[in-house]
């Protein structure tokens, strides 16, 4: 199929490009930009005029709930969510139920990807087995079966020699590894940042020193071993200081952030509304403050969903008593392009965050547009202005605390491979 | 989620009584004078008012709680109102049914008013957003957020010693960080005007923050406890020698046990009082407890009084949506 997307805004941050100018996609490919040469007669023209163009979003942890959780949801329906919210790549982290730890998960995983057909979807295998912290997973064989690294989910390894051999292991097969620091002591029953919302509220609260102390931890492990590290979704403006300071060290780290924990804060768990329970929690405002400005700077190169969809249940509960996590798909594009109203960054470099910045970390030749890259593309509107409601949301999760929050920036159209799999209904 | 009070109706009147975190003096002053009018029931041969004949009350007890349960029991049968007491803790939730699921099914048997005590903080709000419009719904006690009736009876318990609270000073010891009670008392003793509340507790049982609620912080027991007007003693569970929060109950004793000695410190006419039930030797010395200037048996006859009060106005609301409340 060949597309011709004439007249957009054109923003491929990778290349250094802002611009209005045409896109021509032949063969799943960007086949030429600005003009094309005359025999080119494309199949499907999109009239991009007033629409930004920019590669297709890329998401470093979203739980499809497949296979394991399908009352929640499934891989067919969140990826259709991707599709919905611009994002063309994402990745889903070990902790499916069987965990990925044995290629036959893996395997699974990406056939029903496939026949669903609306996203990439990129696997995390197990850094030990069962996520236990005890015995290290077969990481050569994941990496063979096409896993894009290998981590332990939201589970850190308690055992320090454990972590040690697993990263060196890790590091033996080149595999990039993503770890998710929090301490189970400090943070055991916590469901809320200690501070003063939590001690207003009377929940158990989960110290920043949760966040830092395996920082820290895994920091000087990791300054000993040549493995390539990745931190996912940072709460605090501690841990951003932290891992800001080994960047500047030398040591190959790089950090991501949720795309809630850059807009809310403890204040919006207000009285005890269970669509801000996430873990990690949602900390003051001066974590919030932190973490835009390592976004900012570079220091934390990817913004994710950290995408947790729930059915209703699991939010209809006493508070420390429901599920934590946000369904985030469809909001995460809307999040970005509000940090650029809120003049946290310029457009292009929220789109870098989205895009180009995360295809680093996962090493993939994806997230620019440059001509012969893959057309994973994504278009929208910046002007569109929208609110959430839950019959807008595509994903069977409908939990998002955004609900009823008007945004500005909305997707049209979504091609994967020079295909497409979104158009926004007219 | 909407920020406004959900305790209140539309005219500021209190049709659940949750927490005391945002009510106005007025709401305080109201139940306080309402139970003082109601205290004098308890001494009539005939203790009963017919406020809410044909009423029903549920006493909802997810956690088990003899004193709390019984004297909510008793005011509302004072009232009138018929009582039904579950204790759900053991039933229903262990069989895998949801918390709203228990809700409905009590709710289908055309209550009244639900007295809520659960472990978790936040149900018994939980339970207000999710009840028919008619329902009105107490909280007994919400895991550490709040027990207001408790704060309640408590400053009906200094009113009736002490005639203004603007100076008094108020020393609240003890296991702040896991007490519902504390902070209840806390956000009451702040919202009626009182000179000076302080909190005094080693590091390890306060709260991140806890000054924020408006609060002096103490460490020591000996400077916390000079001048004190009113002194608080909280319950200190045997468990907290557990998890690393205390070395030992000689040692908490040791430093933060109230004696006849480090009463002295306190004003010659500081009232002990203690949400009960009280440890002997723990938290509090015997001889402090049992003598002239413990009013905690008082705090327990009061208890009903407060309650009525408490279940009346918020029961008034819902009989008489349109009419002004007297």
């Amino acid at each position: 199929m060949r597309i011709a997307i004439r007249g957009g805004r054109f923003v491929d941050p990778a290349n250094g490009i802002d611009a209005v100018t045409d896109l021509f996609i032949a063969e799943q490919r960007v086949a030429y930009l600005s003009r094309a040469p005359d025999g080119f007669h494309p199949d499907r023209e999109i009239d991009a005029r007033g629409l930004v163009v920019c590669p297709g979003l890329i998401d470093l942890c979203a739980r499809l709930r497949e296979p394991g959780q399908e009352h929640k949801a499934t891989i067919a329906s969140e990826t259709r969510a991707a599709a919905a919210g611009g994002i063309t790549t994402l990745v889903c982290p070990p902790d499916t139920d069987p965990v990925v730890d044995e290629t036959a998960v893996v395997e699974l995983i990406r056939r029903r990807a496939k026949a669903a057909g609306f996203a990439r979807v990129l696997i995390v295998g197990a850094l030990t087995r069962g996520l236990a912290g005890e015995q290290l997973a077969e990481m050569a064989a994941l990496k063979e079966a096409g896993c894009v690294g290998v981590g332990n989910a939201a589970k850190p390894i308690i055992n320090t020699l454990v972590l040690r051999r697993s990263l060196e292991y890790a590091a033996t097969y080149g595999l990039t590894v993503f770890l998710t620091p929090g301490d189970p002591w400090l943070s055991a029953g916590g469901c809320a940042h200690e501070g003063r919302v939590a001690t207003r509220l009377g929940l158990s609260g989960v110290p920043v020193a949760a966040e830092t102390t395996i920082v820290a931890r895994d920091l000087a492990l990791l300054a000993e071993i040549d493995v390539r590290a990745h931190f996912c979704h940072l709460s605090s403006a501690r841990a951003v200081e932290m891992i800001a300071q080994a960047q500047a060290q030398g040591l190959p780290v790089t950090a991501d952030v949720s795309a809630h924990h850059l807009h809310l804060t403890e204040l919006d768990l207000g009285r005890f509304d269970s669509l801000a329970h996430v873990l990690p929690p949602l900390r003051s405002q001066h974590d919030r403050d932190g973490l835009r400005a390592g976004l900012a700077s570079g220091v934390i190169a990817a913004i994710c969903s950290d995408h947790q969809p729930h059915e209703v249940d699991a939010k209809e509960a006493p508070f420390s008593d429901t599920e934590p996590g946000i369904s985030g798909l469809e909001t995460l594009l809307a999040l970005g392009l509000r940090l650029v109203e809120d003049g946290i960054l310029p457009l292009t470099d929220a789109i870098e965050r989205l895009t180009a910045g995360p295809a680093r970390i996962l090493r993939l030749e994806t997230g620019h547009l440059g001509v012969g890259a893959v057309a994973d593309v994504c278009l929208f509107n910046p002007h569109h202005v929208w609110s959430l409601e839950p019959h807008t949301i595509t994903s069977r999760g409908h939990n998002s605390p955004f609900l009823g929050w008007e945004f500005r920036g909305r997707v049209t159209h979504t091609l994967l491979a020079g295909r497409l799999v979104y158009e926004a209904p007219a | 989620m909407s920020l406004t009070n959900i305790q209140l109706d539309n005219h500021g009147r209190l049709r659940h009584f949750l927490t005391i975190e945002g009510l106005q003096r007025q709401h305080l002053v109201e139940i306080l004078d309402t139970a003082e009018s109601l205290s004098g029931v308890a001494e009539r041969r005939v203790k009963k008012l017919p406020t809410l004949r044909g009423k029903t009350v549920v006493n909802m007890f997810f956690e088990s709680s003899t004193r709390t349960r019984t004297t909510f029991e008793l005011a509302a049968k004072r009232l009138s109102a018929d009582v039904l007491n579950l204790s759900i803790s053991t039933s229903s939730t262990v069989k895998g049914e949801t918390l709203l699921d228990t809700l409905r099914n009590i709710e289908a048997m055309q209550c009244d008013m639900f007295v809520v005590r659960h472990a978790q903080s936040g149900t018994a709000e939980f339970i207000a957003r999710h009840v028919k419009p008619h329902i009105a719904v107490l909280n007994a006690g919400d895991g550490r957020h709040a027990h207001p009736t408790q704060a309640m009876l408590d400053v009906f318990t200094i009113r009736r010693h002490k005639l203004d609270f603007a100076n008094l000073r108020v020393a609240i010891v003890g296991d702040i960080l896991h007490s519902r009670v504390a902070r209840s008392q806390i956000h009451a003793l702040n919202i009626l005007g009182a000179g000076e509340v302080r909190v005094v507790a080693p590091k390890t049982l306060l709260p991140a923050c806890v000054e924020t609620l408006g609060v002096q912080v103490f460490h020591d027991l000996q400077p916390g406890l000079r001048d004190a007007d009113v002194i608080i003693m909280l319950r200190l569970q045997r468990e907290r020698m557990q998890g690393a929060l205390l070395p030992s109950a000689q040692e908490y004793y040791q430093q933060y046990g109230l004696t006849e000695e480090r009463l002295a410190l306190a004003n010659p006419d500081a009232i002990i009082m203690h949400p009960g039930p009280i440890n002997r030797g723990m938290e509090i010395d015997s001889a402090v407890a049992d003598g002239p200037r413990s009013v905690i048996l008082e705090q327990v006859t009061n208890g009903i009084a407060v309650r009525m009060a408490i279940m009346s106005i918020t029961l008034g609301t819902h009989t008489h949506p349109f009419r002004e409340d007297t």
